[in-house]
């Protein structure tokens, strides 16, 4: 068990391409952490950076206090669980779990007793004796989970692990796997492309986009107060609604629509404008409120998603389905709940004093409904 | 399921007809005496003499020294066959796997010299070998008949196209798992590799023991003859009262093909079971 700190840490693959830019992430002993974004963006790069299977360009890998740029990947003390499993095809799920240990010069005793432990734990104990090819795809994995643990190395490194599982299955290995890693305490780098994976895993999130982190946070953190319009349109499902809007007094004007957001403008002009689906209500007669037309729905049984239009920009509000929907719907929402971002920059405009008024303005509409 | 009708049937044993007919005319006149073979032709019927042939055929001490027997030109061949099988392989694989794992200088362009040494037949450079081998006194051993012939072109082509599709991520759970470049060799790739090595194994040992050219430069010494150069012989120098002894040589063409049939059938069932199970 170790800290693992990254320090500006760069990957130049030869060609030029720069597929990790200057990232620096400090990670707590014991911490999940997972690494978010789309297809592309250097998730594995990194978490291949950390593991050694990949040279590191520029800055500082540290794992418990050592340095290990330039550390083979089996004295670097980690422990990584492939997409794809990666297990020996032609060794015994025993072998498999034990390959690492042999190689070490573990004595027999102590890795048939690691082995046994790791295999009750993940309860693959009947299956010992077989050929990965003989097991299904979760148990697999999970003999690929089994190979990571009975090392118990300072650190986990996971890369999509459960991108290949079906969808039911991918939920239940998901809960095992963040059990387990709470069980061990051993620090963990999850590498994934699924916002809902990372929101359920981390303890705290890396979201990153084109090889630079773009906010670090927990999951809630980076949910309620997302650094910029890519993290904003990236976690939540569905994803935030994005208007460009122009701020004017304490009014905001999308094209001939506008709402009142009670407060001066602390920051005047055009403006891009996040609203959750969930934070959009329906309007009480006489409050202001923006007009949506109704394009389709999505019933998901919970709740209802309405797609529509607000002067002509795609909007998508989620309501309870008890609510009947016509074909215009008049969407009102309490101004705390408002993101601001830079209409250029994307970034965060902080809205003063949002956290305590929010709390309240949400207790009215608990109060309300 | 295709139901199999009559006309499949027919057609199948057209061609065992055409396979096996030569094989059993050949084994039935070798059962016969020279004289009447020399008198009534081949022969689809037994004659009386079948044991005595191949015994002669194996213990009788031939050539021109008197010395050569059956029994040790089909050691020879055997050899021959194993030695060239088994240096193959192991030379292709360690060439494939330094192509395949390693990254040095040239590697794709030493990838196509190898590869197109594919188009040279060992016949074009077989004066060349002669001449080194001569220089280094290694005619009449076997280190002169084998070791020229065991860079394989075509073997470390299978061997490199079969390491490429090994997916990667082995490689790197082995790195994790503490393997250096031997150990992942030995641990992953050797076993993994089980059914080429069988198939190329197959493919190789015939190719051995089928050589002819090669043999006949390099060995001038009896002792060091194989099956096939014998049976020339035989037809050559083993006349007995003017007739040939076709019997004997009918008798060891059908020795010489016992090896290799074995061979594959041994091999076959370890590289279907291979096929069959997938183990990547
Ligand atoms: N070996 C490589 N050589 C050159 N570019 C690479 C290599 N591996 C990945 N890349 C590039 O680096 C970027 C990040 O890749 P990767 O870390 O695999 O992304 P992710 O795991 O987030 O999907 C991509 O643009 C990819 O094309
Ligand atoms: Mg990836």
């Amino acid at each position: 068990m170790a800290a693992i700190n990254i320090t500006n840490v760069s990957k130049i693959y030869a060609g030029g391409v720069e597929a990790v830019k200057s990232v620096s992430i400090d990670i707590e002993d014991g911490e999940f952490i997972v690494l978010v974004g789309p297809s592309g963006c250097g998730k594995s790069t990194l978490l291949r950076m950390v593991a050694g299977l990949e040279a590191i360009s520029k800055g500082t890998v540290e794992i418990g206090d050592r340095v290990i740029n330039d550390v083979e990947p089996a004295e670097r003390d980690i422990a990584m669980v492939f997409q794809n499993y990666a297990l020996y095809p032609h060794m015994t799920v025993y072998n498999n779990l034990a390959y690492g240990l042999k190689n070490r010069g573990t004595p027999k005793a102590e890795i048939d007793a690691r082995v046994a432990e790791a295999a009750r734990m993940l309860e693959i104990e009947q299956y010992l004796t077989r050929k990965p090819r003989a097991l299904s795809g979760g148990q697999r994995q999970r003999v690929a989970m089994g190979r990571a643990i009975v090392r118990k190395p300072a650190a986990f490194l996971f890369d999509e692990p459960l991108s290949n599982l079906d969808a039911k299955l991918r939920v239940s290995m998901r809960g095992e796997i963040k059990q387990l890693q709470k069980r061990l305490g051993t620090t963990s780098l999850y590498v994934t492309h699924d916002q809902l994976e990372a929101m359920t895993l981390a303890d705290r999130l890396v979201v990153l986009n084109g090889g630079q982190i773009e906010q670090i946070g927990r999951p809630l953190d980076v949910y309620h107060t997302p650094a910029s319009t890519f993290v904003a349109s990236f976690i939540g499902s569905p994803a935030m609604n994005l208007l460009r809007g122009t701020r004017e007094g304490n009014q905001l004007h999308f094209g001939s629509q506008v709402l009142d957001v009670g407060r001066a403008a602390a920051f005047p002009g055009p403006i891009t404008v996040g609203i959750r689906a969930e934070d959009l209500r329906i309007a009480n007669t006489g409050e202001q409120a923006l007009t949506l037309k109704v394009e389709y729905i999505e019933e998901l049984g919970a709740q209802r998603l309405v797609h529509g239009t607000v002067d002509g920009k795609k909007l998508t509000a989620s309501l309870s389905p008890e609510i009947g929907i016509g074909e215009t719907l008049s969407l009102s929402i309490a101004p705390e709940r408002l993101h601001f971002f830079d209409a250029d920059t994307g970034k965060r405009l902080a809205q003063p004093s949002a956290a305590s008024d929010g709390k309240r303005v949400e207790m009215l509409a608990i109060a309300e409904a | 399921m295709h139901r199999t009708k009559l006309f499949d049937h027919v057609i199948l044993m057209m061609g065992v007809f055409f396979m096996v007919g030569p094989l059993l005319v050949a084994l039935m006149t070798s059962s016969h005496e020279a004289a009447e073979i020399h008198r009534n032709g081949l022969s689809i019927l037994p004659g009386g003499h079948f044991v005595d042939t191949y015994t002669k055929v194996l213990t009788k001490e031939g050539g021109f020294t008197g010395k050569i027997t059956g029994v040790r030109m089909m050691m020879n061949s055997l050899i021959l066959g194993i030695g060239f099988a088994a240096g193959k392989i192991i030379l292709s694989m360690l060439a494939a796997y330094a192509l395949v794992y390693f990254r040095f200088r040239f590697a794709t362009i030493t990838f196509w010299m190898i590869f197109t040494t594919l188009l040279l037949p060992l016949e074009v450079r077989i004066l060349p070998s002669y001449e080194v081998m001569n220089t280094l006194k290694l005619t009449n051993t076997y280190s002169g008949l084998i070791v020229p012939l065991l860079a394989s072109a075509t073997g470390t082509f299978y061997f490199r196209q079969f390491f490429k599709s090994i997916p990667d991520e082995l490689l790197e759970a082995a790195r994790i798992d503490g393997a250096g470049p031997f150990k992942f060799f030995i641990d992953v790739i050797v076993p993994l590799s089980k059914t080429m090595i069988a198939a190329i194994f197959i493919i190789m040992f015939v190719y051995g023991w089928n050589q002819y050219l090669w043999p006949t430069l390099m060995t001038t010494d009896e002792s060091f003859f194989t099956l096939v150069r014998g049976i020339k012989q035989i037809l050559l120098v083993w006349v007995g009262s003017n007739i040939p002894d076709y019997n004997e040589a009918f008798a060891l063409a059908i020795l010489a093909m016992v090896p290799p049939v074995m061979i594959v059938m041994i091999f076959q069932r370890w590289f279907i079971k291979g096929l069959t199970e997938s183990d990547k």
